[in-house]
Formats: structure tokens, C-alpha cells, sequence
């Protein structure tokens, strides 16, 4: 073996090291920086993927799209009287909360955003949506869709952010389990991680108290015990418990009610 | 055509980080995303120098690593590995035969991901795991080794489109023709 190939060894191992060992903040701005780069060419498959939808678009019968504009006027109509109906209860509970001396809710905002990469490696479940820095995002902000909750924002840079999803070990959320009708609460735990590697539609909900009460069907929401999200998002629902460590702890299995491999449009909730 | 080779196999890395992060058609019917990156590598090491190796290790490592949630800097040493380790055997190696490829490309697309795993546990990450991640790593080394050879034929194509084409050489000379008289 050369010299030469000894030194450029040597200096790789030093690379890597110095890089691996960079302060967590320090390495978070190094990432975002050199993730820019790929911007340019977010923007490119993303405007061609919304000229591709349009040119589509443009060839769906005049008829089909006269019967999907009623349709949605129908829904427009329904989700508006219910807007009024919300925003009476919401004026209402503030009124109590406000009686009875607790603290006043801020009202959240959803930003929505498109999911524009996900990550090339197979072990995280992550995803980078079009929001960053300049439309108000910071970390930790909780994420949506219109079936439930999606993860939370890790990383932001100028333009863009990393969303953790849940079922990876680094969005942990604590939920509860409420009855089929979402009445009553049943049981509390935390979401911990993915339920196998392969199917991402399934995560474990760990630390269960009464697993005896715990049933398949029932729903898991978030519980607002912790300052990241609120309470009351539908995560999904309970398919199995199972007892580990000999009996002493309980683990139910919860079935997504965002599927996750199809996300396309998200919605950042805004505090 | 040295620099212009280096130039070529950095931006294909590129696009294809790029490319992971942006389609996920395998993810979808194979439940997992092919790594390009080894595979580029082996193809590099066996036809470029040193430098070219080191900075695609380098280069390519870091562009995996900010669109992905590894920490910044795992990717570059398996990258590395694998090229020097070919490379130091490379005029051992038939490069043109299509069977050399692949079984590098194997034996390469296999390692990187459970050496990046390994040094993934050893900085404390907590990756997904389970049963599943068998088939994700067969998946990742035969579509991985699978690309060797497709390497070989696009860049050999690209060059022989982009760079002079070679003067075909004649043994005949003019000035020693043997004249043959009656």
C-alpha cells in the first residue's frame, strides 16, 4: 500500500470523527446547510408533479367535474353550519374555563404543507415538508392530517422541515384509550415506536395500567399530558394487547389512522 | 477526462441521494428504499483514483446524511471502506466482466448497511428494528448489486457519447510495402 493511501485513510477516519462528534446544534446547522442544496431540485419535481396534476386535470369531462363541484358544495354547506356549532361550544367552554379560574387556551392555527422527501435511509420514518423558518415553524410543533395525528416537527431550516412520524423511536406521544365512541377514558399509555419494520401503519402504545379494560376497536387519542400536542387528536385504534417482561408491563398494538405511505399534504398546527 | 470522471460520479451520487429521498416506489412494493450510493461506489473504485473514492465517500456521505435522520457523518465511513477495499484489489479484479460487478456489488450493497447500523448503535441512535429489516437488507443488497453492472454500461455509454472517439490504427505503413516486381 502507498503512502498516499495511508494519508487519505487516515484523514477520512479523522473526517468522520471530527463531523460525528460536532456539538448537536453545530451539526443540526451543518445538516440544514448542506440539505439546501437539494432545494433546487425539490422545487423542480414538485412543480412538475403539479403540472403533470393539472394536465390531468384539464382532460377529466366537464360533467364529472359539474357533479364533483355539487358534491363538495354539498360539504361546504354541512362543514360550515358545523364551524358555527364549534365555534358557539368553544365561546362557551371559555366562558366556564374562565368561571371556574382555569388557565385560557390559545386558539391553534394549521398551516398546511406538502411533503416534498422522505428519508433515504430504511431504519427512521421521517418525512420534509415546504414550511420553514420563514412561515413561523420551530421544533417540536405537532403535525395532522385531517384523519389524525402525523408526528412532529424536528428540524428547521429556512425553507423546509424534517417531521418525525410517529412509530419512530424519537416521537414518542402520550395517549390515551378511550371507549369505541370516545367517551370514556379507558386507559393511559405512551405511543413508543413502530409495531415491526415493515409496515408503518402500526405502532405499540406501551406502559398500559389496566390492561384488562384495554379492547380492539377501541380509540387512541392524545392525552395532553405532554406540552407538544394536544389533547384529543385521533392517533388510531387499539388491534391487540400483549403482556411483556413476564406479565409486569401491558403493550397494545394501535393501527394508524393516518396512513402513513401515502402522506402527501399535512398540516402544521400552529401554537 | 480524470477531472471531468470525478465531476460525472459526483453529481450521478448527488442525484442519486436525491433521488432516494424523493421516490419511493420500492418502499412502497418492496417495504424498503435501495442505498445507490455502494454500489456507485464499487463502479469508482474500479475505475477512478484514490481522490475520486475519498471524496465520494465524503461527499456522497454527508449528502445522504443531511436528507436522512442519521446522525451528520455515519454514511461516510462504510462509503469509504468499501472503496478503498476495492480499490486496493482492483488490478485483481476482471472490472469488465459482468460477474465481478455483481458479486462486488453484493458483497458491497450487504456491508454498507449493517456497518452504518453498527456505528448508528455505537453513537447511542435508536433505529427501527425487528425481523423486518432481513428482508429490508436482501431487498437493499440484491437491487443493490443488481446496479453495478447498469453503472458500468451508463457511464461507458456517457463516454463514449461525450469523448473522442478512438482512431482505429492500421498495421500498414506506406514506407515498408514490400513492392513485389515480376
Amino acid at each position: 500500500m502507498k503512502r498516499a493511501h495511508y494519508i487519505a485513510f487516515a484523514l477520512v477516519i479523522v473526517a468522520t470523527i471530527v463531523v460525528l462528534k460536532l456539538p448537536p446544534r453545530a451539526a443540526t446547522q451543518f445538516k440544514l446547510a448542506i440539505g439546501s442544496f437539494f432545494l433546487p431540485l425539490f422545487g423542480l419535481a414538485s412543480s412538475s408533479q403539479q403540472l403533470a396534476e393539472k394536465a390531468g386535470n384539464a382532460v377529466v369531462p366537464r360533467k364529472e367535474l359539474l357533479k364533483q363541484n355539487e358534491q363538495l358544495r354539498r360539504e361546504n354547506a354541512e362543514l360550515r353550519t358545523q364551524l358555527q356549532r364549534d365555534a358557539e361550544l368553544e365561546r362557551e367552554n371559555e366562558r366556564l374555563r374562565g368561571l371556574l379560574g382555569f388557565q385560557k387556551t390559545s386558539p391553534l392555527k394549521l398551516k398546511a404543507a406538502h411533503v416534498i422527501a422522505r428519508d433515504p435511509a430504511n431504519w427512521w420514518r421521517n418525512v420534509r415538508i415546504d414550511l420553514g423558518k420563514r412561515d413561523g415553524l420551530r421544533v417540536d410543533l405537532p403535525v395532522r392530517t385531517a384523519e389524525g395525528l402525523v408526528g412532529r416537527v424536528s428540524e428547521v431550516s429556512e425553507t423546509s422541515s424534517r417531521v418525525v412520524l410517529l412509530g419512530d423511536a424519537n416521537c414518542r406521544v402520550p395517549a390515551e384509550i378511550t371507549d369505541a365512541q370516545g367517551r370514556q377514558t379507558v386507559d393511559r399509555g405512551v405511543i413508543t415506536g413502530g409495531a415491526g419494520v415493515l409496515d408503518e401503519s402500526m405502532v405499540e402504545l406501551s406502559f398500559l395500567s389496566k390492561p384488562g379494560a384495554v379492547k380492539p376497536g377501541q380509540l387512541v387519542k392524545t392525552s395532553g399530558d405532554s406540552s407538544f400536542y394536544p389533547a384529543g387528536i385521533l392517533i388510531g385504534e387499539v388491534v391487540d394487547t400483549r403482556p411483556e417482561n413476564f406479565g409486569l408491563v401491558h403493550v397494545a398494538r394501535v393501527k394508524l389512522a393516518v396512513k402513513m405511505h401515502l402522506l402527501d399534504e399535512v398540516f402544521v398546527m400552529m401554537q | 477526462m480524470n477531472a471531468l470522471n470525478t465531476i460525472f460520479i459526483l453529481t450521478i451520487a448527488f442525484l442519486a441521494v436525491f433521488v432516494e429521498s424523493s421516490f419511493g416506489t420500492f418502499r412502497r412494493f418492496l417495504g424498503a428504499q435501495v442505498d445507490l450510493l455502494p454500489a456507485l461506489m464499487v463502479y469508482a473504485s474500479l475505475s477512478a483514483g484514490l481522490t475520486t473514492v475519498t471524496l465520494l465517500a465524503v461527499l456522497g456521505g454527508l449528502w445522504f446524511d443531511s436528507l436522512s435522520a442519521n446522525p451528520l457523518g455515519v454514511s461516510i465511513l462504510p462509503l469509504f471502506l468499501i472503496g478503498f477495499t476495492v480499490h486496493q484489489f482492483s488490478h485483481l479484479i476482471l472490472r469488465g466482466q459482468t460477474y465481478a460487478q455483481l458479486v462486488l456489488g453484493f458483497a458491497a450493497c450487504g456491508f454498507a448497511p449493517l456497518f452504518t447500523l453498527l456505528i448508528l448503535f455505537s453513537c447511542g441512535a435508536e433505529p427501527i428494528l425487528g425481523l423486518g429489516l432481513a428482508w429490508q437488507w436482501f431487498v437493499m443488497t440484491t437491487l443493490g448489486g443488481l446496479l453495478v453492472p447498469l453503472y458500468f454500461k451508463l457511464f461507458n455509454k456517457v463516454y463514449r457519447t461525450l469523448g473522442y472517439e478512438r482512431v482505429p490504427e492500421t498495421s500498414f505503413r506506406d514506407d515498408r510495402e514490400i513492392k513485389r516486381g515480376r
